[in-house]
């Protein structure tokens, strides 16, 4: 399966749009937190998992979605959230605990929902697995239509809620598809060193699915690979698992002094930084510099925008704290 | 803080729950450290550093995020003959493996008719003021309390950890033992620098079930543990200032819970304020308050109060969380209106 061209844009613009929001956040976040470093300062507060370098991810999956299907996301969600087509006013106010936000400051950067997209996710490590199975089998169920798509880390890939959705999904048969990010580390731990296989497709085998393993932080690779297991899942034919070898060229969180990478790794990664390699790909596929670089103009533009509507944005009243409990 | 050898060795609680286990590690090989991040990286909160480089990977070893898997093996360790020390990261993951916790660590012992025992620690980080949101600055104090079968701890200095951490340890039983973040000592977790205080090189422990009056008062007694204790000593500072004389108990450690110090100390003010940074229902707050009520009400001049963290899952924004969680000045405020 290959992108047309205006999915291939698509796939360009949005990964530039996600790295330029990371970029924006991550130097907002700083701000107020120099010289000592003090998470509760600053405009964005707490903890920030960035995701620069896993886009190729969330593009080569999400450009078969539309907003009627599901993902369910991590603690590491922007270029999930983006992709799948989350507003980014709303999602950037959220992130400042603005009153404009999508929760309106309640749940925070590991905790965006947005229903308008069937968006979620979670700061509970393996915790995307099992409602994503939920949101399958209701649509199953209410005989609607529709995916769910679970995103999750390789480390998540340890937890029993893993193990025990996959099962799930592969008892029930569900339209559900696993994506692994595979960025080799959980926070300061390698894969290698706590993972009984050394890539996580062999797991499916257990569940009676498909598993596939993509090498190489690919666009296009995991746009076909994706694609295959989402129009099988649409088809009713079942469950899919993927891992995807990526990259995480920010620390686990801000603020990371990131010692446990072997000396040379992160220049090694930004030597291969998926996005300035999927604009020499689509140049050599004909497409115009100049095009790209309205592309990434536009990116910045919007990005630009949300931010601005975050910082313009009213904090709620703190009473509202109490709030929003229940419906 | 009162209690204290006087030494010029502050330590922070992270260093000082480090040194203990490594004392404890180099007395008896049977002690290990497991968790996420705590070999080489020295646990996210700075409480294993320093381990890994001195015992190596086997006994200090970092666990893939499988919290019941490797919870439940530090069970079948310590039933073994193992004294594991095992860490859950933040408390608020123990929703992912509760049942490893309540249902084998915490029941074993009692199923067993008390022949076979559970000696082991499982260390947790609680706490909020960060603004690290609903899934990761919780205290759930009163969660852990409430289930029979583990002993449960929180240090609110230094000395206290490191002697409670040596106690658990040794301790035949399973120990929760619950530190807060915003006493770590880490500086990027906005520390409160109360908590470090002077902490003797030699190993010692800190009895588990014993309160400590860490503040002498005579017209309102302040219970409080960890945060709380600090918040609590704040607030006494700021009504001295108006000639009001707050005596502050440090619970230090909630199972088994020294219901006593508490009686003693609110039989001589007559007030009582309870600060929890748990939740204000079915926690901690109400069963201080039930014990001093149902041991003797006539001694109360007024009705209890509590200052605690309302009935909402913890909001993200700054504003929101601070309008949330206890401080000083509700702790005066709540006297006031007595
Ligand atoms: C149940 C649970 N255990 C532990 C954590 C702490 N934690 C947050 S992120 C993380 C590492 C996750 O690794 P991975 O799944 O590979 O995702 P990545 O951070 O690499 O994107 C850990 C251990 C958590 N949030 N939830
Ligand atoms: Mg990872």
């Amino acid at each position: 399966m290959k992108p047309t061209k205006e999915q291939s844009l698509w796939m360009y613009e949005t990964m530039v749009v996600s790295r330029r929001f990371e970029e924006a956040i991550e130097k907002i976040y700083l701000e107020g937190k120099t010289p000592a470093f003090n998470m509760a300062s600053g405009p964005i507060p707490g903890e920030m998992h960035l995701s620069n370098g896993q886009e190729p991810v969330a593009v080569g999956v999400c450009a078969h979605l539309d907003a009627n299907d599901i993902v369910t996301a991590t603690h590491r969600p922007h270029h999930q959230a983006i992709a799948k087509g989350v507003d980014l006013k709303k999602m950037a106010a959220e992130i400042f605990g603005k009153s404009t936000g999508l929760s309106g400051g309640r749940g925070g950067h590991m905790h965006l929902i947005d229903p308008a997209v069937n968006f979620s996710c979670s700061g509970i490590i393996g915790e995307s697995c099992g409602p994503a199975c939920g949101a399958a089998l209701s649509r199953k169920m209410q005989n609607k239509p529709g995916v769910a798509v679970a995103f999750l880390g390789e480390g998540a890939a340890n937890q029993g809620a893993f193990h025990e959705a996959l099962n799930l999904a592969g008892a029930w048969n569900l339209p559900v598809v696993f994506v692994i990010e595979d960025n080799s580390w959980g926070i300061s731990v390698p894969k290698s060193e706590v993972t009984a296989v050394a890539r996580n497709d062999v797991r499916a085998a257990g569940y009676d699915m498909p598993g596939h393993y993509i090498p190489g932080n690919d666009p296009y690779a995991i746009f076909n690979i994706a694609g295959e297991a989402i129009a099988r899942a649409r088809e009713g034919k079942g469950p899919t698992l993927i891992e995807v070898e990526t990259y995480r060229l920010a620390g686990h969180f801000m603020g990371d002094a990131e010692q446990y990478r072997p000396k040379g790794e992160k220049e090694a990664l930004f030597a291969k930084d998926p996005i300035p390699k999927m604009r020499e790909r689509l140049i050599a596929e004909g497409h115009a510099a100049e095009s790209l670089d309205m592309l990434e103009k536009r990116a910045e533009a919007r990005v630009a925008e949300a931010i601005s509507f975050a910082r313009d944005s009213e904090y709620a009243p703190e009473t509202d704290a109490l709030t929003a409990v229940f419906v | 803080m009162l209690d204290q050898p006087t030494n010029e060795r502050r330590l922070t609680i992270a260093r000082a729950m480090a040194e203990a286990m490594q004392q404890e590690m180099q007395r008896d090989p049977t002690v290990f450290v497991m968790g996420e991040d705590i070999g080489g990286f020295g646990g996210i909160f700075g409480n294993t550093r320093g381990l890994f480089e001195e015992f190596g990977k086997e006994r200090v070893r970092d666990t893939p995020i499988s919290e019941t898997g490797f919870i439940s093996a530090a069970v079948g360790a310590a039933m073994d003959g193992m004294r594991p020390v095992v860490e859950l990261m933040f408390v608020d993951f123990f929703g992912v493996c509760f049942d490893a916790i309540y249902n084998q660590m915490a029941k074993n012992t009692y199923f067993s008719g008390g022949n076979a025992s559970v000696p082991m620690v499982l260390m947790t980080s609680t706490g909020g003021g960060y603004s690290d949101a609903g899934q990761h600055s919780q205290c759930l104090y009163g969660t852990f309390a409430h289930l029979p079968g583990m002993k449960v701890v929180s240090p609110s200095n230094a000395y206290d950890a490191k002697g409670l951490m040596t106690a658990a340890i040794r301790d035949d039983n399973p120990v929760v033992y619950m530190f807060h973040k915003g006493l770590q000592g880490m500086g990027w977790l906005g520390t409160e620098a109360g908590a470090t205080v002077n902490t003797p090189e030699e190993e010692y422990t800190v009895e588990i079930g014993k309160a400590k009056v860490v503040r002498k008062g005579t017209d309102v007694t302040l219970v409080g543990l960890a945060m709380g204790v600090h918040n609590a000593l704040k607030a006494a500072d700021k009504l001295a200032e108006d000639g009001i004389s707050a005596e502050v108990v440090d619970l230090v450690s909630l199972v088994p819970l020294d219901r006593e110090t508490v009686i003693n100390s609110v039989a001589k003010t007559g007030r009582l304020i309870v600060v929890d940074e748990d939740y204000h229902s079915y926690g901690v707050s109400g069963e201080i308050i039930a014990t001093v009520t149902e041991h003797d009400i006539s001694k109360l001049k007024a009705s209890p109060a509590r200052v605690t963290f309302p009935d909402v899952p913890i909001p993200y924004a700054r504003h929101m969380e601070q309008f949330c969680l206890p401080n000083p000045d509700k702790i005066v405020a709540a006297y006031r209106k007595m």
